[in-house]
């Protein structure tokens, strides 16, 4: 029989907010444990929770970039259970009236165009980090209480290459959105993962299972396939799908069952007595809409259309935030866009690759390369002086006019000099010069090769090749 | 209604983590269901022209600017903790 898998997704993203989601404490990752806390994200008794205005208005730009429609009038609810990462045994959510409904993200998929449907987002709150020691476990509640999106998607993929370019266009977005940062080492975006498998045809899903709180896209792909072949092997024995919620262990590229918190999830939703409703205007929806910013898909079409690169050069640069704002800078400081995007993607991306750091992160400017751009295209150095340079710039940092002079970088387009080399090429070349003056063009590449020795590479060479051809026309 | 007047005390007790004698569930049983008796009698009004609300106050949209302010003294908030390690709250070890 064949199979078909069912994929559905709840995104945790952590929101770009300076603080927590209901009081005033600093959001901020790598402080000193419990020092960033207070009575409300501590869940001391008669706090009181204050919405964030910043995160509701990130919660509904994230809607609006992913074409969800925004509820004019959202409410919050607890959601009961008792774990020392929430310290006041409920967690501030939504329920039945989150702020955004519906909504979808249009992705490529091995070269295939997919539509996936989300179903909702709701903005909730962060739990505390627990650590796990021998003789207990230790909580630090610096991040319980931050502003926590729930993206939840429909059912709606069929394969972890489908999961896969999914999350990797919802992190896209969120950064470009300035959503959220989607640091995955400091866990600003987590995945639990629902699979299920059915006989291809059958309307019915299959039992599912929840694959919990994991931040790698490669994790998730290999828990999706592992999953998927486990239940199809279930059912192919005459067994039965349990529905549970299972670990993925990376080491073993295995899921496993856990154990559950709660008996069946009974978390006695409740509405949340102590924040009002939120109502959302439609002249607010049209203010933020207005505030938008470009995302990769728009910036891809701009490149094209606008600055004229290949489609290529387009997707590759647009495919990590950062990159493309370095791009996008250099761009309003030269008009060689193709140069500019040549050393991205050439010698910029392999220095970011062998030193293992971002362009921003490196001595690099933006306007340093739209000038070693120009002073490529103005002829004032060659092509690899020019990766030289960037090398230098990238590492060291500097001024690319002042490098250029004080190492000798740059092209001898001085006719006395070519004309001196050129001579001395003729007269030590006479098989060469005879084969070009017998019809062979191409045995001037030799005499140019000379030249270029000569000058140490630094002669320029369609001014080599006209003033050899000079000489030997003459 | 059964359902409305009736809650599981021993099955409330087992997701509160409280543990209850044989002697307090029925106490407890007892008193719980005359309160969801009581309650019970609002069954009684005709709210089919109501909108349903969580609160009592008409009032929506009570946000706060994204300012961050002091938080509490380190030492303060782990000295009211039943144990500490590392700057850590230490509590009983717990599966994840």
């Amino acid at each position: 029989m064949k199979y078909e898998a069912c994929i559905g997704l709840e995104t945790h993203v952590m929101q770009k907010t300076r603080t927590k989601m209901f009081c005033g404490c600093k959001h901020e990752y790598g402080a000193a444990p419990n020092t960033n806390v207070c009575p409300v994200c501590l869940g001391y008794p008669g706090a009181l929770p204050v919405f964030n205005a910043k995160a509701i208005e990130l919660c509904c730009k994230a809607g609006l970039l992913l074409g969800c429609k925004i509820n004019p009038h959202s409410k919050w609810d607890r959601k009961n259970y008792f774990y020392p990462d929430m310290s006041k045994n409920y967690q501030i959510t939504q329920a039945d009236q989150p702020l955004c409904l519906g909504g979808q993200i249009v992705t490529e998929v091995n070269g295939e165009l997919k539509t996936f449907t989300l179903e909702r987002i709701h903005q909730e709150e962060n739990a505390a980090k627990n650590t796990h020691a021998a003789s207990g476990s230790l909580i630090d509640y610096n991040r319980a209480g931050t502003a926590l999106m729930e993206i939840v998607s429909t059912p709606c993929m069929h394969s972890a290459d489908d999961a896969f370019a999914y999350i990797q266009a919802l992190k896209l977005i969120m950064e470009y959105g300035g959503i959220s940062d989607c640091d995955l080492e400091k866990g600003h975006m987590r995945s639990d993962v629902n699979v299920s498998v059915r006989p291809v045809g059958q309307e019915k899903l299959g039992a599912k299972v929840e694959i919990k709180n994991m931040n790698s896209p490669s994790f998730i792909v290999e828990a999706i396939k592992y999953e998927i072949e486990r239940q199809i092997e279930v059912i192919e024995n005459g067994g039965k799908v349990v529905q549970e919620t299972r670990g993925y262990d990376s080491d073993r590229g295995e899921t496993f069952s856990q154990r559950t918190k709660e008996d069946a999830h009974d978390y006695r939703y409740f509405p949340e007595p102590d924040l009002l409703p939120v109502e959302i205007s439609a002249a607010q929806i049209a203010q933020w809409k207005s505030e938008l910013p470009e995302l990769p898909v728009q910036r891809r079409e701009r490149y094209v259309k606008e600055l004229g690169l290949p489609d290529y050069d387009a997707k590759v640069l647009t495919a990590e935030k950062s990159t493309s704002d370095f791009f996008d800078a250099a761009c309003k400081k030269t008009k060689q866009y193709k140069l500019v995007s040549n050393y991205m993607m050439g010698k910029v991306a392999s220095l970011v690759t062998e030193k293992s750091i971002r362009v921003v992160e490196s001595k690099l400017t933006p306007d340093a390369l739209a000038q070693v751009a120009d002073l490529v295209s103005g002829g004032t150095i060659g092509s690899s002086a020019a990766n030289e340079l960037i090398e230098i710039l990238f590492t060291a940092g500097g001024d690319p006019k002042a490098v250029v002079e004080a190492k000798g970088m740059a092209q001898v387009n001085d006719d006395s000099a070519l004309e001196k080399w050129a001579e001395e090429a003729i007269a030590g070349n006479t098989k060469a010069v005879a084969d070009y003056k017998a019809g062979n063009p191409a045995s001037i590449n030799s005499l140019m090769g000379y030249v270029m020795k000569q000058s140490k590479g630094k002669a320029n060479p369609p001014a080599v090749i006209a003033m050899l051809k000079k000489k030997l026309d003459a | 209604m059964a359902d409305s007047t009736h809650m599981d005390v021993s099955y409330i007790a087992h997701l509160a983590r409280i543990h209850l004698t044989d002697g307090e569930t029925k106490l407890f049983q007892g008193q719980l269901d005359q309160v969801l008796t009581y309650v019970e009698q609002l069954g009684e009004l005709d709210v089919s022209n109501v909108e349903p609300t969580a609160h009592a106050m008409a009032l929506v949209n009570v946000l706060r600017d994204d300012t961050p302010r002091a938080s509490l003294d380190h030492d303060a908030v782990i000295a009211n903790a039943p144990a500490a390690r590392d700057g850590q709250i230490l509590v009983p070890k717990i599966l994840e």
